[in-house]
C-alpha cells in the first residue's frame, strides 16, 4: 500500500511530463495541448486523492529527499493541514486542467502555447511543493519557483506594455513578500536554536523551540506581511487587479483560486503550528486587516467594469473573509478557548476551499466569455444567456456561491464565520466586545455588497441586449471548457449541500493544530445537519434547504407552464418613447452609481460630462459624453510616494556613476587611503 | 656575507624599486615606460633572490626566476608588441600634470612610512624596513592608473601595483607559499593577454585607446 506522502510526491514529479511533451511533440499543437493537459489533470487528481487521504488518515509522515544543501536536504512533511491545501490545490488544478484543453486550443495561433504549458505545470508543482515543504530552504525554493513561473504566466502576452508593467509589479510585490518571509525564517532559526548548523532551519526544530515573545512577534510580523503581500491583503493588493486580467483565464483561475491560498497556508503554518503561543493582539491585527480587505475589496470590485479586474478585487475581499476566520481563531486560541478557535479556523479554511472552487469557476466562466466575445469591458456585452446558455448557468452558480447565498458553498463558510463572531461575547477583553459586533456588521455588509456586485455582473453580461459595437459571432464554449466549469459548479453545490460531511473530514486539521474537535453533527441524521456549537444555538441543513429551493422552483415552474396561455412574449414597453436602443439599458457604470455616491470618499473619482454645443446656441447641446475614471486610492497614498522616493534616491546614487574609469579608480584609491589612515 | 650587509643590499634594492616607480610616474614616453617597468621587475627579482638567501627559503629562488622571466622579459615584450601593433607613438597623456603627480607620490611615500611605523617596531625580520617602500609602490601604481588617460599606461600602472604587492609579500613575510606565487604569476600573465586582446577591440571600436572615450558607454539617466 502506497502511503499518502509518496502519493503526493508522484504528481509533483508527474508535472514534469508535460514539459517533456513540449520538447518531444512540440509542433503538433492540438495533440500537445490535449496530451499535456490530460497529464496535468491526472497528476492533479492524484494529489486530490493524496490530500484527502492525508487529512482522513490522522497521521503525520515525513520524508527527507536527497536534494538541497549537503547539510540541509529537502525535508517534506504531510500532515492534515498540508494535506488539506494539497487537496484544494489539486482539486482546482484538476478542474482547470480539464478546462484548459479547450481554452488553450482556442487561443490565437500566434500565442506562445508551449511556454504556457511549461510554466503552467511548473506552477502547479511548485504550489504542491510549498504545501509539502518542511524546512525553510525547501519552502523558499518552492515559493520562488511558484512566483517566477506565475510571473512568466502573467507575461503571457508580453507584446503589450500594460502586461509587462503588470508582471513587473507582480514580481516586485512577490519579492518584497519573499524577502520578508526569508527574514522571518532567519529570525526563528537564529533566535531559538542559534546558528550551530543548518538543521535549525527545519520546521521540526522551529516547532520544538520556545520563542521569547519579542522575537516571536518580530518573526510573526515579518512572515505575516510577507504572506500578506502574496495574498493581496489591503494595502498590498495593488498587483492583483493588474496581474489577473492580463494572464490567460485558466492561469487567473489558478492564481486567484489557489496561489493566494498558499499564503494563507503559510500564515496558518507559522502561527498555529510553529509559534503556537501568541498574545491576543496578533489575532486582532489579522482580524482588522481581514475586515478592511473584505469591505474595501468588495467596494473596489463594485466600481470595476472590466470583468477580470472585478474578479481580482473580489479575491481581495475573499482573502479578507478568510483572514477574519483565521484572526478570530487566533484570538480564541490566545484566550484558551480551543473549541471556538477550532470553529473559526474551520470557517476560515472552509472558505479557503470554497473560494478556490467558486473563484476558479468564475474565472473559468470569465475566460469562456472573453474567449467568445473578445471583450473585457462588461459594458460592451449583454444578452449572452441566449448565446451561451451553459456558460451562463455555470457562471450563475459561481455568482450565487460568491454572494454567500444558499444552497451553495459560500453561504456555509460565511455562516460559520458568523457563528464564530456570535460566540465572541465570551471574550474577557472589553475592546474585543466592541470590535466583534462591528466586525460582524462589516462582514454582513461585505456579503450584501458582493451580492449587489454579482447582480451587476450577471445582469450586465448575460441579461438584456448586446451593448457592444463589435458584431462578433458569439458561440457557446467547447465541451472541455464546459466540463471544467460543470465540475467546479458541482463542487460548489456539494460543498454547500453536505457541509457536515466535509467538516467532519476537516476536523482532523483543527484536532492536529488546536487539539480540539468541532462537534458538527448530532443525532441519527448527522450528515444532514451542520451544528457547529450546540443544536439549540444554530444549525443549518444543506440538503433540506436544497430540497426547499428545488421544490419552490418546481412549483413555480409548474404553475407558470401548466396552462399554455400563462406566458406570452411581447415587445418591451418603451414608455411611449419610440426609439429604444441597447444603450438605454442599465450598464455596469450606472448600476454601481449609488455605491459611488455613498462610498465615494474611498475612491479617487474623476467624473465629467462633456457637452458639444450646437452651432446655433450653446443651450442646445448636440452631443453629450460621460467620462468616468475610478482609481484605487492606495496607489496615490502609499505606493506613489514610496516609488517617488526610491527614484529620487537612485538618481542621487546614480550621480556617483560617471562612467569614467579614473573616477572609479579615485573612489577605490580614496577608500584605501581612508581605511589605512583610520585602522 | 654577514646579515648587516645583506640588509643594506635589501634596502638599496628597495630604494631602486621606489626610484623606478617615481621614474615611471614622471616618464612621458610609452616605450621608456615599458623599459622602466622591466627594470623594476629586475630589481624585484634580485631582491627576492637576496631575501631567499638571507632567510634560506629556497622556494624564493624559484619565484625570483619566475619574476625574472615574466616581469622582466615576457610582459615587457608583450607590452612592446602591443605598442608597436597599435601604433602608439604619442606621448603619455596625463590628467594631472607631472610635477603635481610627483608631489602626491612623495606624500604617499611619507604616508606609507607613517603607516608602517608600528610594524617596523614589532617586526624582527631584516626586511622590515622595506615594507613601507612596498606599500608606497602599490599606491604609486594606483596613482599612475588614476592620472593617465591612456589604457596601456593604466595597465603598466596595474602591473606596477602587482610588483608592489609582490614586494610587500617578500619583505613582510619572506614570500607567500610557492603555490600561491605560481598562481599569481600565471594570473598576471593571463591578465596581460586579456588586456592585449581587449585593447585591440577597444582601439578598433573607438579609434583610440584613451579611456575617456568609454564614457560614452554610460547609460543616460
Amino acid at each position: 500500500m502506497i502511503s499518502p506522502i509518496e502519493l503526493s510526491i508522484i504528481p509533483v514529479v508527474a508535472f514534469i511530463i508535460p514539459v517533456v511533451f513540449v520538447v518531444v511533440i512540440g509542433n503538433d499543437r492540438q495533440r500537445l495541448i490535449r496530451m499535456s493537459f490530460s497529464v496535468s489533470a491526472l497528476a492533479s487528481f492524484i494529489s486530490v486523492v493524496a490530500g484527502a487521504m492525508a487529512v482522513a488518515g490522522h497521521s503525520v509522515e515525513q520524508v527527507v529527499l536527497p536534494l538541497g544543501l549537503p547539510t540541509l536536504p529537502f525535508h517534506l512533511r504531510l500532515d492534515q493541514l498540508s494535506g488539506f491545501f494539497i487537496f484544494v490545490v489539486g482539486l482546482l488544478s484538476f478542474f482547470v486542467s480539464v478546462y484548459s484543453v479547450g481554452y488553450v486550443s482556442g487561443l490565437g495561433a500566434g500565442k506562445p502555447v508551449k511556454r504556457l504549458i511549461v510554466f503552467y505545470n511548473i506552477f502547479i508543482a511548485a504550489m504542491l511543493m510549498v504545501c509539502l515543504a518542511d524546512d525553510a530552504l525547501c519552502f523558499l525554493v518552492a515559493w520562488e519557483v511558484m512566483a517566477a513561473s506565475s510571473y512568466f504566466l502573467v507575461m503571457f502576452e508580453d507584446g503589450r506594455s500594460e502586461n509587462r508593467r503588470a508582471a513587473y509589479l507582480y514580481m516586485v510585490m512577490a519579492h518584497i513578500g519573499a524577502v520578508l518571509i526569508l527574514l522571518s525564517f532567519g529570525v526563528m532559526a537564529g533566535v531559538t536554536t542559534g546558528f550551530e548548523d543548518f538543521s535549525c532551519y527545519t520546521f521540526d526544530a522551529m516547532r520544538a523551540a520556545k520563542f521569547p515573545l519579542k522575537w516571536a512577534t518580530v518573526a510573526f510580523l515579518l512572515s505575516f506581511f510577507g504572506f500578506a503581500a502574496k495574498a493581496g491583503v489591503i494595502p498590498f493588493h495593488v498587483w492583483l487587479p493588474e496581474a489577473h486580467p492580463v494572464a490567460p483565464s485558466n492561469v487567473s483561475a489558478l492564481m486567484s483560486g489557489v496561489m493566494l491560498k498558499t499564503a494563507i497556508y503559510g500564515i496558518v503554518r507559522i502561527t498555529f503550528d510553529i509559534i503556537k503561543v501568541f498574545p491576543w493582539w496578533w489575532g486582532t491585527m489579522v482580524l482588522v486587516l481581514g475586515l478592511v480587505s473584505a469591505v474595501m475589496g468588495v467596494l473596489y470590485a463594485l466600481m470595476q467594469h472590466d470583468l477580470k479586474k472585478l474578479l481580482a478585487y473580489h479575491s481581495v475581499e475573499n482573502i479578507g473573509i478568510i483572514l477574519i476566520g483565521i484572526g478570530l481563531s487566533m484570538i480564541f486560541t490566545s484566550f484558551h478557548l480551543p473549541v471556538m478557535a477550532a470553529l473559526a479556523l474551520i470557517a476560515g479554511l472552509y472558505h479557503t476551499m470554497n473560494h478556490a472552487m467558486f473563484k476558479g469557476l468564475l474565472f473559468m466562466g470569465a475566460g469562456a466569455v472573453l474567449h467568445a466575445t473578445h471583450e473585457r469591458n462588461m459594458d460592451e456585452m449583454g444578452g449572452l444567456i441566449h448565446l451561451m446558455p451553459w456558460t451562463s448557468a455555470f457562471f450563475l452558480v459561481g455568482c450565487i456561491s460568491i454572494s454567500a447565498l444558499p444552497p451553495f458553498n459560500g453561504f456555509v463558510s460565511e455562516w460559520l464565520t458568523f457563528q464564530a463572531f456570535l460566540l465572541s461575547p465570551s471574550l474577557p477583553i472589553p475592546m474585543m466586545k466592541l470590535l466583534i459586533p462591528l466586525g460582524a456588521a462589516l462582514l454582513a455588509l461585505t456579503g450584501a455588497l458582493a451580492a449587489a456586485c454579482f447582480v451587476k455582473v450577471f445582469g450586465v453580461i448575460f441579461l438584456g441586449n448586446w451593448r457592444g459595437h463589435s458584431q462578433h459571432v458569439v458561440t457557446e464554449a467547447g465541451w472541455s471548457m464546459r466540463a471544467g466549469m460543470s465540475l467546479a459548479s458541482l463542487a460548489c453545490l456539494c460543498l454547500g449541500v453536505l457541509p457536515a460531511i466535509v467538516i467532519n473530514w476537516m476536523d482532523a486539521i483543527s484536532e492536529s493544530l488546536l487539539n480540539a474537535r468541532l462537534v458538527t453533527t448530532s443525532g441519527v441524521y448527522g450528515w444532514m445537519w451542520l451544528t457547529p456549537v450546540d443544536p439549540e444555538r444554530a444549525s443549518y441543513s444543506g440538503p433540506l434547504v436544497l430540497i426547499g429551493i428545488v421544490a419552490v422552483c418546481a412549483v413555480t415552474y409548474v404553475l407558470l407552464h401548466v396552462k399554455p396561455g400563462n406566458i406570452s412574449r411581447v415587445p418591451v414597453w418603451d414608455c411611449g418613447f419610440k426609439k429604444l436602443t441597447p444603450k438605454m439599458q442599465y450598464n455596469a457604470v450606472s448600476f454601481s452609481m449609488p455605491f459611488r455616491r455613498i462610498f465615494g470618499f474611498l475612491f479617487d473619482i474623476k467624473e465629467q460630462i462633456r457637452l458639444t454645443p450646437q452651432r446655433q446656441h450653446p443651450a442646445f447641446p448636440e452631443n453629450s459624453q460621460y467620462y468616468l475614471r475610478v482609481r484605487d486610492r492606495f496607489w496615490g497614498w502609499l505606493y506613489r510616494p514610496v516609488i517617488d522616493r526610491v527614484v529620487l534616491l537612485s538618481r542621487k546614487a546614480g550621480m556617483l556613476q560617471h562612467g569614467r574609469i579614473h573616477v572609479y579608480l579615485i573612489y577605490s584609491f580614496v577608500t584605501i587611503i581612508v581605511l589605512l589612515a583610520l585602522l | 656575507m654577514n646579515l648587516q650587509v645583506l640588509a643594506q643590499v635589501n634596502s638599496f634594492l628597495a630604494a631602486l624599486v621606489l626610484l623606478t616607480a617615481f621614474a615611471m610616474l614622471s616618464q612621458r614616453k610609452i616605450n621608456s615606460l615599458v623599459t622602466l617597468f622591466a627594470w623594476q621587475g629586475l630589481f624585484l627579482s634580485i631582491n627576492t633572490a637576496v631575501v631567499g638567501f638571507v632567510a634560506s627559503k629556497h622556494h624564493l629562488y624559484i619565484s625570483s626566476l619566475l619574476t625574472l622571466s615574466i616581469k622582466v622579459i615576457l610582459l615587457p615584450y608583450i607590452l612592446h608588441v602591443l605598442v608597436v601593433r597599435l601604433k602608439i607613438r604619442k606621448e603619455v597623456e596625463t590628467i594631472v600634470n607631472i610635477p603635481t603627480t610627483m608631489l602626491i607620490g612623495i606624500a604617499l611615500v611619507i604616508f606609507s612610512y607613517h603607516l608602517t611605523a608600528p610594524v617596523r617596531e614589532m617586526s624582527t625580520l631584516i626586511t622590515r624596513s622595506t615594507l613601507a617602500v612596498a606599500l608606497a609602490t602599490v599606491m604609486i601604481g594606483l596613482l599612475m592608473m588614476i592620472t593617465r588617460k591612456h589604457a596601456v599606461t593604466q595597465i603598466i600602472g596595474f602591473l606596477a601595483m602587482e610588483n608592489g604587492l609582490f614586494f610587500a609579500a617578500t619583505s613582510a613575510t619572506y614570500g607567500m607559499p610557492l603555490v600561491v606565487e605560481l598562481g599569481v604569476a600565471l594570473d598576471v600573465l593571463i591578465a596581460a593577454f586579456i588586456f592585449g586582446i581587449f585593447f585591440f577591440h577597444i582601439s578598433t571600436t573607438f579609434d583610440s585607446l584613451s579611456v575617456e572615450q568609454m564614457e560614452s558607454l554610460r547609460e543616460d539617466n
